[in-house]
Formats: C-alpha cells, sequence, structure tokens
C-alpha cells in the first residue's frame, strides 16, 4: 500500500464521519433541499474535468472533458440555485406571504 | 516535499473549500440557517474551481486551450440556471434523479479520460482501482438515475419489472465487474477489461433499478445520491485530489442516511435495500390479489356531505401523499386550511418519511404552498394525537395509512410504520379512483365504518371543500 492511499483513507473516513454527524442533524423538514444541496456540492467533479477539457490531449478526451464539465456545471449552477429557491419557501408561523 | 507558493496557494483554497462545504451542510441543519449555509457552499465551490484552474495553468501547466471549457461552462451555467428557475416543485424527485445522472456522467468521463491519457502498464495499483471503481460507479450511477427518471416521469412501467434469475444474474454481473477491476490491477495495461468495466457499469444501472417499484423510488434516489458520492471520492483517491474525497464522502454518505432512514421508515431491512432486491416479489401477488376485492364495500360520500363533516371539525390533521403532488393540490390544501382555521378549527399536517416520491417531498410542496413549517409534524411526534382528532384528510395518501401495515402479516408493507388516521374520528380519503395505490396493495382503511372516500381529482374537491366552508 502507498502512503497517498493511507492518508486518501484518513481524509475519506474522517470525512465521512464528520459528514453523518452533520447530516444526521437535518430535521426531515429539510431532506429534499439536502439532496439538491449535496448534488450541488457534488459537481466538485470539475475539479478533474476541467483539467481533462483544457489539458493538451487528443480530440476524445477533450469532448469527453468537455461534457463532464456541461453535467458538472448543470449540477453545480442548478443544484445551488433549486437549494437556495427551496429554502426561500420554507417560512414558520407569521411569516409574509 | 515542499510546495510552490502557488501550489501552496492552491491547496489552502481546496482546503478552504472543504471546510466550507461542511460548514455549509452544517447550517442546512436549521431552516433558520439553511440559506447561509448555501452561500458558504457557493463561496466554497468558487474557490475549488479557481483552484483547479491556477493549479492547471501555473503549476502544472496541464491546461493549454480554453474554448471547450469557456463554451462547456457558459452552456452549462445557462442549462443549470433554467433548471434552477423554472423547474416546478413537484417535479423535484425527477430533478434530482436527473441530477444524479449527470452528476454520475461527468465522474465516468473524467474517469475515461484518465485512463485514455494515463493508462497502461505504468499506471499505480491505486490509480488504477480508484479509475476502475469510479467509472464502474459512475456508469451505474447515471443509467440507474436515468432509469429512475424514467420511472418518475411515467417514460418506464412504475411498476417492478422481474423476471426468474434476477438476483442471480445482477450479482454475477457486480462479481464480474469487481473481477475486471482486479484483473486491472494486475494488467493495468488491458485496456479492454477496463471499457468492459465502464459497459458493465451502464448496464448495471439499468439492471438494478428495473426491479424497484415507483412506491420504493425514495430509497433508490437516495442509494443513486450515494453512489454518485462514492464515485466521486473514487476520483479524489485516482487524482490524488483531497477535496474531492471529501466532497465524494459526503455525499456519499448523505445519501446512505437518508437511504438508511427511509428503508428504516418502511421497515425494510438495510441489506435488502443495498442490494436493491426489494418491491419485487410480494407486489406482484398484492397486485393479482387486488382483483376481487371482497368484503364491505368502502363508504363514498359526496363532497357536500365530506364538507358537512369538515364545518363540524374542531381539529383536522391533514395527512398529504403522492396523490397531493400529482395533482398540485398544495395551494388548495393551503386555501382549505385557512378556511378552516378562520372557522376556529386547528388545522395540522402529518408528514410520512416516504410519503411522496423522494424524502422531504411534501415538506417542499407545503413549503410552496407557504404553510408554515411549524404546522408540519413528523410521523413519531403526532401519531398518538390521531385519536383526538375529528378528521384526519388524507390527501393522496395511501401506503402510508394503510392498517394492514400493523394487522395482516402477509401484507408486503407489514410492519411498515403508519400515521394513525384510521384512530381519527371521522377520516376522510380524497381518491382519483377506487383502484389500488400504485404499490397495488389493497387498503382496508377505505372499507372502515369511520372513513368517507371522496373520488375526483384532489385539487377541485378540496377548491369545492373550501368554496361549501366559505358559503
Amino acid at each position: 500500500m502507498s502512503l497517498t492511499l493511507i492518508f486518501g483513507l484518513y481524509v475519506f473516513f474522517l470525512a465521512a464521519f464528520t459528514g453523518y454527524q452533520v447530516i444526521s442533524k437535518v430535521p426531515h423538514l429539510l431532506h429534499t433541499p439536502l439532496m439538491a444541496f449535496t448534488n450541488a456540492i457534488s459537481g466538485i467533479s470539475l475539479v478533474g474535468s476541467l483539467l481533462a477539457a483544457g489539458g493538451h490531449y487528443g480530440t476524445l478526451s477533450t469532448v469527453l472533458g468537455a461534457v463532464a464539465v456541461l453535467a458538472a456545471t448543470i449540477n453545480v449552477v442548478g443544484g445551488f440555485l433549486i437549494t437556495d429557491r427551496m429554502l426561500r419557501m420554507f417560512k414558520k408561523k407569521g411569516g409574509t406571504r | 516535499m515542499t510546495l510552490s507558493t502557488t501550489e501552496t496557494f492552491v491547496q489552502l483554497l481546496y482546503l478552504a473549500a472543504s471546510i466550507l462545504f461542511i460548514l455549509g451542510l452544517r447550517d442546512l441543519g436549521d431552516a433558520q440557517t439553511a440559506r447561509r449555509g448555501v452561500l458558504l457552499a457557493e463561496v466554497g465551490m468558487v474557490a475549488a474551481v479557481a483552484g483547479t484552474l491556477l493549479y492547471g495553468v501555473a503549476v502544472t501547466g496541464v491546461i493549454v486551450r480554453w474554448e471547450w471549457i469557456l463554451v462547456a461552462l457558459l452552456i452549462g451555467s445557462a442549462i443549470g440556471t433554467g433548471m434552477g428557475l423554472w423547474i416546478p416543485m413537484t417535479k423535484m424527485p425527477e430533478r434530482i434523479a436527473l441530477s444524479h445522472a449527470f452528476g454520475g456522467l461527468a465522474v465516468g468521463l473524467v474517469g475515461v479520460v484518465e485512463y485514455l491519457e494515463h493508462g497502461g502498464p505504468k499506471m499505480s495499483t491505486l490509480q488504477v482501482t480508484a479509475t476502475g471503481l469510479e467509472v464502474a460507479l459512475g456508469a451505474l450511477t447515471f443509467t440507474g438515475s436515468l432509469m429512475a427518471f424514467g420511472k418518475l416521469q411515467g417514460f418506464i412501467t412504475g411498476r417492478p419489472v422481474t423476471y426468474p434469475g434476477q438476483n442471480a444474474s445482477n450479482g454475477l454481473l457486480i462479481a464480474g465487474t469487481l473481477g475486471l477491476i482486479g484483473l486491472l490491477v494486475y494488467q493495468p495495461g488491458a485496456a479492454w477489461a477496463f471499457y468492459a468495466v465502464a459497459a458493465l457499469g451502464v448496464l448495471l444501472g439499468v439492471l438494478l433499478v428495473l426491479p424497484i417499484g415507483g412506491a420504493d423510488m425514495p430509497v433508490v434516489i437516495c442509494l443513486l445520491n450515494s453512489y454518485a458520492g462514492l464515485a466521486a471520492a473514487a476520483t479524489g483517491f485516482a487524482l490524488g485530489n483531497n477535496v474531492l474525497i471529501i466532497c465524494g464522502a459526503l455525499d456519499g454518505f448523505s445519501g446512505f442516511i437518508l437511504g438508511m432512514m427511509m428503508s428504516k421508515a418502511m421497515n425494510r431491512s438495510f441489506t435488502n435495500v443495498l442490494f436493491g432486491a426489494f418491491g419485487a416479489e410480494p407486489e406482484g401477488k398484492a397486485v393479482a390479489a387486488g382483483a376481487a376485492p371482497t368484503g364491505p364495500a368502502p363508504n363514498v360520500g359526496s363532497v357536500e356531505e365530506a364538507a358537512e363533516v369538515l364545518r363540524a371539525a374542531r381539529s383536522v390533521i391533514v395527512v398529504p401523499g403522492y396523490g397531493m403532488a400529482v395533482s398540485q393540490a398544495q395551494h388548495a390544501v393551503r386555501d382549505l386550511a385557512n378556511a378552516l382555521q378562520s372557522q376556529g378549527c386547528d388545522v395540522r399536517y402529518a408528514i410520512h418519511p416516504v410519503a411522496g416520491r423522494m424524502p422531504g417531498h411534501m415538506n417542499v410542496l407545503l413549503a410552496e404552498a407557504n404553510v408554515p413549517y411549524d404546522q408540519l409534524f413528523d410521523l413519531e411526534v403526532i401519531n398518538d394525537d390521531f385519536g383526538a382528532t375529528d378528521v384526519a384528510l388524507v390527501v393522496g395518501a395511501n401506503d402510508v395509512v394503510n392498517p394492514a401495515a400493523r394487522s395482516n402479516p402477509s401484507s408486503p408493507i407489514y410492519g411498515m410504520p403508519i400515521l394513525a388516521a384510521d384512530s381519527a374520528k371521522t377520516c376522510l380519503v380524497l381518491k382519483r379512483s377506487l383502484n389500488p395505490g400504485f404499490a397495488g396493495i389493497e387498503n382496508e382503511l377505505f372499507v372502515r365504518s369511520n372513513t368517507m372516500m371522496v373520488l375526483g381529482d384532489a385539487k377541485k374537491t378540496i377548491s369545492q371543500f373550501t368554496a361549501a366552508l366559505k358559503e
């Protein structure tokens, strides 16, 4: 096993544990926004796809990379917008219509 | 290993992004702070993208051309904005399924490019394993989510599609995929095996979602969310990028936790959920049995009769279900609640965790209709109050109020916690027709003596109630 893998596993499990703690506190009320939110941050795959689309690679790789950028961007932009749109609607009693 | 100044800056941007994502998720735990959480995550995303571009240009020099990046970013933002602003709330499960498909596609394609450009006999064990898993999970999420989308949209039948040996053949395909990834570890240059893994992923996505019925969609959507996250985490391992690993883990675990909650709310074991084998066997039988209803006939009332019951009520609990989403009745429900409240009636809403087609579906629809969220109650909070309530108004819900879950061990939903709508003094059930629900299970609530059914489109019926109350 390489040290890189070990470090990666540390990061993965600590993040998973943190995620578990934080996410189990999200009430049922907000589960749909939660899904839209995690959709948006899963667009972080841009970190990989931007390099693929802009790299000095062959046409096939570039096109595949660009499609990946496209799909991830739809998720990031759409995901954040939709999460916020939903959250704006949640009001307590006495909130203005 | 000392990093250059620029690379240090890039890594710090990634670190900041990771922290912002976690803080954003934490803020999402409360409706008061949730919007701030979105803002934090947005800043995090900008930081991560800026870091990546800086890395590609100034650190490694990998990025040499911009035209494809810019075009994809622009078109993606335009489509994303369109979807973000105009998709109706009732279509939220479809949009979530679709975005899981995009997520899976993006990750899968990054894996393919990775192998195309850096693959070959020299690829390290870690890289080839991670890339293999990434492509398999990405492809599976892509087609699986498209299938879920098709089922929700009605392009594909919502009923479970089963055939003999389904689980065995799916198991073999999974084993085959893992076997090929194992082979790649020893022969990283075996390109055929790599592309076979991708192809198997595509096939598995279709086959694993095929046997799952529409009513089980909440669990499936959560699982696909989880797979998309794990695929992103695998990408992080392949590229050695921590922010990807962290986001993937957060996303993966979020889906996993929600899936666990959903399966618990449906009384299904977690192994059952993980292997996607549910919703297949019992429902076929139930559909067949549903053909000839026996026993007492349901008590079908007119709109006027039901409105009289509501006029006399001092307390009402509304039980919304998928039918409310289908007939877009949430605004009508809110108007009725207003009318009831103005005559001094107490109105609350009981939300079953799996009502609708995704976690929190009903909450979002009612929020859209301006129902204050402190009137929405979870099952365990409100269930004991039904007995002291005059009217339980069931709007397009079916399985989540079926008493068979408590009393009939042979029912496919036996053991599932249900809302005790049947213990209210009167239970008004709004339903399109007397046909069994989506899951094809007979509901004995409909023939109880304290139940009155009002048939027709829920939105129309409720508007008529409101009009009658205002007379």
